[in-house]
């Protein structure tokens, strides 16, 4: 049960967001640009570096979406789950490793991002702008997840609804709504 | 030393800001939304709930900053927002407020720390539903904000004169304001 008065039949952030549309504007902005707008991280990398923060953070609804959305832009399941369980192990590149490392030192507090964690990621050649939107990124997601597990926010363990969503995210972008209808069948269901 | 090349005029989230203008917008707006528009808690009210959860988070620009801003709004009282900062259940606030800074101080820690109970003893002290959404999400806003500053490796600075000065002319302008000035005077900074 969320804590407040949410609108039913909407999982996760899309509850709060239809809830409150003046925050979830620059809310949704935001996610576009670290996520979906062009860089020289590819948007997969970008919804792994989100999946792992939001897997730290044990936040379902944000782990398992944005798991879903970088599962379809990299066409594999399995990378999505074994960078959730130990990125170092993962077929990734050395330099998302690195930054990898970054990010779940800033979803615990960014103080503890060092000097020597920047340098390894320079080291296998990641640029100040991707340093600079991997932290962003790990602190948007702490933001985020707290804002989804702080509502109570209903969030259903059903994988083919976070695949659909997934599939939505990897082509749209976040400015407009990946659920566009309450799921009614779903509605009043306990919190994951 | 900063992690990556920010302005070196400008300390703190200010420097992040100038380095990636695109999500400087969005930032800007959110905290616009939340802590200066309109809204059935004060203005000082809603900076002393970024004040503690950045106190919280150890993050000193924010926190000093954040506090100035609350003390320009509450009268100058900067006894009031220390007391806030060291044990805000000895403050001279609202019942209200206290109870909704409880729930700001969980969801810092951690979203799912936020109980029924909570909510309950919020809303027994005149606490409406949009208020207890506006201090979850204003807490979760600043475990990003916070991260961000403290993730890059931004400038600190200690001076209790800087951040006064500056708090008064955010609480008089706002944030999009003010954001405006150093995003256009650092626009040959934009990367993308």
């Amino acid at each position: 049960m969320p804590h407040i008065d949410l609108p039913q039949g909407l999982p996760g952030i899309n509850a709060a967001f239809t809830y409150r549309p003046e925050t979830a504007k620059p809310m949704r902005q935001l996610a576009h640009i670290l996520l979906h707008e062009p860089g020289s991280l590819t948007p997969g990398e970008r919804e792994l570096i989100a999946t792992l923060v939001s897997s730290r953070n044990n936040c379902h609804f944000c782990q398992a979406s944005h798991g879903a959305a970088a599962a379809c832009h990299l066409g594999d399941d399995a990378v999505v789950k074994q960078v959730k369980t130990d990125f170092t192990q993962a077929p990734i590149s050395d330099k998302l490793k690195a930054l990898l490392v970054v990010a779940g030192k800033v979803q615990q507090d960014g103080k503890l991002v060092t000097a020597a964690d920047v340098e390894a990621a320079r080291n296998q050649g990641a640029t100040d702008l991707e340093i600079h939107d991997t932290v962003l990124i790990a602190a948007a997601f702490s933001m985020y997840n707290r804002y989804v597990d702080g509502l109570g926010t209903w969030q259903p363990t059903d994988p083919e609804m976070y695949a659909q969503m997934g599939r939505h995210l990897a082509s749209e972008g976040y400015n407009a709504p990946s659920i566009k209808q309450p799921l009614e069948h779903a509605a009043g269901q306990p919190v994951a | 030393m900063p992690h990556i090349a920010l302005p070196p005029d400008l300390p703190g989230i200010r420097g992040a800001m100038a380095f990636r203008p695109e999500t400087a917008r969005p930032l800007n707006a959110l905290v616009e939304v939340l802590l200066t528009g309109p809204s059935t808690l004060s203005r000082g009210e809603r900076e002393l709930i970024a004040t503690y959860v950045s106190s919280r988070n150890c993050t000193h620009y924010c926190h000093s900053i954040h506090g100035a801003i609350a003390a320009a709004h509450l009268g100058g009282d900067e006894a009031l927002v220390k007391q806030v900062k060291t044990d805000f259940t000895q403050a001279a606030i609202s019942p209200k407020l206290k109870a909704l800074l409880a729930i700001a101080g969980k969801v810092q820690q951690d979203g799912k720390l936020v109980t029924a109970v909570d909510v309950q003893a919020a809303r027994n002290h005149g606490a409406t539903d949009l208020e207890i959404h506006d201090t979850v999400l204003i807490a979760a806003a600043f475990c990003m904000y916070n991260r961000y500053v403290d993730g890059l490796g931004t400038d600190q600075p200690d001076d209790e004169a800087l951040y006064r000065v500056r708090g008064h002319r955010v609480a008089r302008d706002g944030y999009v304001t003010v954001s405006e000035e150093y995003l256009a005077s650092h626009a040959e900074a934009a990367h993308v």
